[in-house]
């Protein structure tokens, strides 16, 4: 395929259905509304936090202060003899399994003998007023030894004599990557970097709703992104078997990873059985802070060699990845991390290692991105030192090493479906930049700050998309300028710059894992009428998969009514609502079971029979199907080596900012983006997948941080972690490319997570750009701008041949 | 402890409470009243998932004391369609715009945009953006809830059926995969 051709995908349907026309206005490719969208805007949807039963009792969680501390007894006594508490229960009540975990069962249901990071659940009580049930935990009376809390990730890693965390060491794993010999070059650029913990601050906290059933079992109402593992892991810490424990989707209030892990599952289910009372439990915000893992921090040490045209010759990286108390799902963040750590670039020869370490730090885990933001924050600024140490624009630098179709990655895995980075990098930087503010007479040239490196770079980069000020200050609207409302400033050392940032994310589960979906499909007469039910296990967490479901069972069964019931564990599991994967793996399983179900009626159907008589003649037709994408292997654990990725995707982003240097305040101006989806199955659904993964890359860019010192979260709230509200988020500009994967249900890529990686570093190149400064860490502080920027100037071991 | 009977005009209806005098407004909605779709995210006035209109104004209802709305009109999302239920132009505007994904907190923004379009309504881009820079969004990117603010506008202003407004914002397209020029 060569070329490029404009197609609007808006109102084209290429997939069959049965009647005419029937359904085709709200099948794949369309705009289709979300069927929960009426419920969402009238205040009917029941979130997990909403749920309500007659005779139910609250929850409530008792938390370790301590970052590392030993137990030395836990005295439930004073919360049992206040009024109306039912249950006050310790690890001493758990009935089964002491342990859980994603990927290690390592974290305790309720601490033991020891607490491990800050906010470990070390009890739990019911009573009937939840303020009555906070009280009662706070009565619980813990004797704490504490003990020295291992902080820093470094020595956690590599220091011998430091304490371990668990026993086995501090190394949770660590992945190398190995291709090639030669790692001389004649351009050289280093660099370390940062990233902070982010957390995925979704806007509805963990709940739900523990009833105890008949049979001794447990039902359980809850939010979260993966149902099946979530009772894999509490059925044996109940001392219950699997089917005794029903689990159903409860409306969930965001996810973003931070729902992968269990919160407050298996404690509602212990109290529910307890106390025989249904058991509602809510974390608030702060709780919430310390219930869920978040994004793994990250320090990262990067060499890039390349020839003088600035062609990568080769990559050598360490990237250090703090996991925190417990596992979660560390191996797989490492994994990613090192698999992808050179990004979607050419490089014959690549030294990584990836390491994931246990701290006492805040557990880390799931985060939209997964182990690739983090990576391609360091890939990307290093990517603009070369192309300053070079000469080249950052764009240019980028489409002289972009992969392509047939490009081989860092693990020796051919990329086999379309990969036009070099394409989508010259349309984002031809779009138009958005004006100058009126103040401004035109671009002019700001010299940069000293610094041998960044003074060479001036000289010899003619980038139109560099450094720019705005001039003289005629009569700016201050609401405009960094620092809005606050007006700061009246135009006085502010400076525009512009940055590019690319990124390649994984799409589903990798390295070996039996990745599938389950979904069953009925269609049966209803009202006269065929009407078709989608049946899965899979979370709606508001992306929109239910709508996707619904429109691709339209697609494949030509009939317009069709109804997605709400998501539970009486159908098989479909996996996680996780690495962009649902509407590939979940889609393709619903796809199946729909032509399965085609398939059967073709066979029932008499000679000129409308599908509502065959139904009317043969009665309900029901099929269940289980789709698997194609199998993935295991990365070498000495090379690194290995296809271990079912499906790539690439995004571009372009960000242009306005810095006041003197403050350090930042306004982004306009975000630009070009995402390759394979297939648009629901245009504003994309969209808005897009919009909101690059707002998150934002703040990850440069406001969001959960701040941890000696162990210690210091700012659990929403008026101290930073999320973008409406005025931090620019317009963006979004491109969408549709170049089928042939691997892929109608050639769909996933398009949740690419959007989150690239607009952090394309943020803080544009920072950089404007400000001349290094930069190595974001979020990008104000005081990183304004006040210790120089130090950043000089980086030891650059050269420039 | 001595309990307030506070009596409330909610969505229209007359509803009495008994509530300690430290009840919050988002507490008695969602508790005593059983109007769960006013929802808390943050419990301390940051996030706008609570805002209701108290007598017309938008307020944190985690923020406002039940005792202190006693004798006052309170509209939550559950009052904000008509009376037979037919969804407001901002309700139907960020249900046709895709101005929602998880949804948690799209109450607090429609109520916010309520009152926005009811006092200005023809807003500019910064006027819209202002005003709702107060409710959080995690999902959206609030492009489109920008997107559903102007298309309500259209709405209540009697421009009803043209489809969605500024749909779609950038082209969508296939291009060939060209590869690295040169390379």
């Amino acid at each position: 395929m060569s070329g490029t051709e404009t197609r609007p995908d808006r109102g084209q349907s290429r997939e069959r259905g049965h009647g005419p026309g029937v359904g085709r206005d709200l099948g794949v490719g369309h705009s289709a509304p979300r069927p929960d969208g009426t419920l969402k805007v009238t205040g009917e949807f029941a979130y997990s936090s909403d749920l309500y039963l007659a005779d139910m009792v609250w929850g409530a969680t008792l938390r370790g202060p301590h970052p590392s501390a030993r137990i030395r007894s836990v005295d439930v006594g004073p919360a049992l003899a206040m009024p109306g508490v039912l249950a006050a229960l310790t690890c001493e009540d758990v009935p089964g399994e002491l342990f859980y975990g994603l990927d290690r069962r390592d974290q305790p249901v309720l601490a033991a003998d020891r607490v491990r990071y800050q906010g470990e659940p070390v009890a739990i009580v019911a009573a009937d007023h939840p303020e009555r049930a906070r009280r009662a935990a706070a009565a619980i009376v813990v004797d704490y030894e504490v003990t020295e809390a291992v902080t820093d990730p470094r020595r956690a890693a590599f220091d011998p004599s430091c304490p371990a965390v668990h026993d086995g060491g501090n190394v949770v794993r660590h992945q190398p990557v190995r291709v090639g010999g030669d790692f001389t070059a004649p351009v050289v650029v280093t660099g370390e970097y940062e990233v902070g913990m982010q957390d995925q601050a979704f806007l509805g906290p963990e709940s739900g709703l523990a009833v105890p059933a008949e049979d001794g079992g447990v039902d359980l109402f809850v939010a979260t992104q993966w149902l099946h593992v979530d009772r894999d892991q509490i059925a044996p810490c109940l001392g219950l078997p699997p089917e005794l424990v029903r689990l159903t989707l409860a409306g969930v209030g965001g996810a973003f990873g931070a729902r992968e892990d269990l919160s407050m599952q298996v404690h509602a289910c212990m109290l529910a059985l307890r106390t025989g009372r249904p058991v509602k439990m809510v974390y608030g915000r702060q709780e919430s802070f310390f219930g869920h893992v978040h994004r793994h921090p990250a320090r990262m040490r990067y060499e890039h060699g390349a020839d003088l045209d600035g062609r990568l010759r080769y990559v050598r990286a360490e990237i250090l990845l703090d996991g925190g108390a417990y596992c979660s799902s560390t191996p797989a963040v490492v994994g990613n991390a090192a698999s992808l750590g050179v990004g979607p670039y050419e490089v014959p020869n690549v030294w990584i290692d990836a390491y994931g370490v246990y701290t006492n730090n805040p557990p880390c885990g799931a985060m939209r991105g997964f182990g690739a933001v983090q990576a391609c924050f360091a890939y990307e600024s290093q990517m603009d030192r070369l192309a300053e140490a070079c000469g080249l624009s950052p764009v240019e630098v980028r489409v002289r090493n972009a992969v392509s179709q047939g490009s081989r990655l860092a693990t020796g895995q051919v990329i086999d479906s379309p990969a036009p980075l070099a394409g989508m990098l010259r349309e984002l930087a031809a779009m138009p930049l958005p004006p100058e503010p009126s103040r401004t007479a035109g671009p002019v040239a700001v010299p940069p700050p000293a610094g041998p490196a960044r003074a060479a770079a001036a000289t010899s980069v003619p980038d139109p998309a560099g450094v720019r000020a705005p001039g003289a200050a005629a009569t700016p609207d201050l609401l405009d300028l960094p620092g809005g409302v606050a007006q700061t400033t009246h135009g006085e050392g502010v400076r525009r710059g512009v940055g590019y940032g690319v990124g390649i994310k994984n799409i589903c589960f990798s390295e070996g894992f039996d990745d599938h979906s389950t979904a069953r499909v009925r269609v049966e007469l209803l009202g006269g009428e065929p009407h078709v039910l989608v049946r899965t296990a899979a979370a709606e967490v508001g992306q929109g998969l239910v709508t996707v479901q619904e429109q691709i069972a339209r697609t494949e069964l030509g009939v317009e009514r069709v109804t997605v019931a709400q998501a539970d564990t009486t159908v098989g599991s479909a996996g996680s609502t996780s690495a962009s994967r649902q509407s590939y793996v979940t889609g393709g399983a619903v796809r199946a079971a729909c032509r399965a179900v085609r398939e059967r009626l073709a066979v029932l159907r008499a000679n000129g029979e409308t599908l509502a008589e065959t139904l009317e003649r043969a009665g309900a037709v029901e099929e269940t199907r289980v789709y698997r994408h194609r199998p993935t292997f295991p990365m070498d654990p000495v090379t690194g080596q290995g296809d271990s990725h079912a499906q790539l995707a690439l995004c571009v982003h372009r960000a242009v900012v306005d810095v006041d240097v003197e403050l350090g305040l930042v306004k982004v101006v306009e975000l630009a983006a070009v995402q390759d989806v394979g297939r648009v199955l629901n245009p504003l659904a994309l969209e808005g997948q897009i919009h909101g993964g690059s707002a998150q890359g934002l703040g990850l860019a440069l406001m969001e941080e959960v701040q941890v010192v000696d162990g210690r979260v210091l700012n659990p709230s929403f008026t101290d972690y930073l999320i973008p509200t409406i005025l931090d988020m620019p317009p963006m500009r979004v491109s969408v490319l549709a170049n089928p994967d042939p691997h892929a249900p109608y050639g769909l890529r996933g398009a949740g997570e690419p959007p989150t990686l690239s607009s952090t570093p394309a943020v803080a190149a544009a920072v950089r750009a404007a400000t001349g400064l290094r930069l190595p860490r974001v979020p990008i502080r104000p005081h990183d701008i304004a006040m210790d920027g120089s130090r950043y100037g000089n980086w030891a071991g650059d050269r420039s041949l | 402890m001595t309990n307030i009977a506070v009596t409330l005009t909610v969505n229209g209806v007359v509803r009495r409470a008994e509530v300690p005098g430290r009840r919050l407004l988002s507490d008695c909605l969602r508790h005593d009243l059983g109007l769960t779709g006013t929802h808390v995210g943050c419990e301390h006035g940051v996030c706008g998932c609570c805002t209701v209109l108290l007598d017309g104004e938008p307020v944190r209802s985690c923020l406002t004391l039940a005792a202190t709305a006693d004798g006052h009109e309170i509209t939550t999302v559950e009052g904000l369609a008509g009376p037979d239920g037919e969804p407001s132009p901002v309700q139907r505007a960020f249900a046709e715009c895709h101005g929602l994904q998880c949804g948690f907190c799209t109450p607090g923004f429609l109520c916010t945009v309520t009152a926005l379009l009811r006092d200005n309504p023809a807003p500019s881009e910064e006027e819209v953006l202002e005003g709702l820079s107060g409710n959080l969004c995690r999902c959206t990117g609030y492009q489109n809830i920008v997107r559903s603010v102007r298309r309500a506008a259209e709405l209540i202003a009697g421009k009803g059926d043209g489809g969605p407004a500024g749909w779609p914002s950038g082209p969508v397209r296939t291009s060939g995969d060209t590869g690295a020029e040169g390379a």
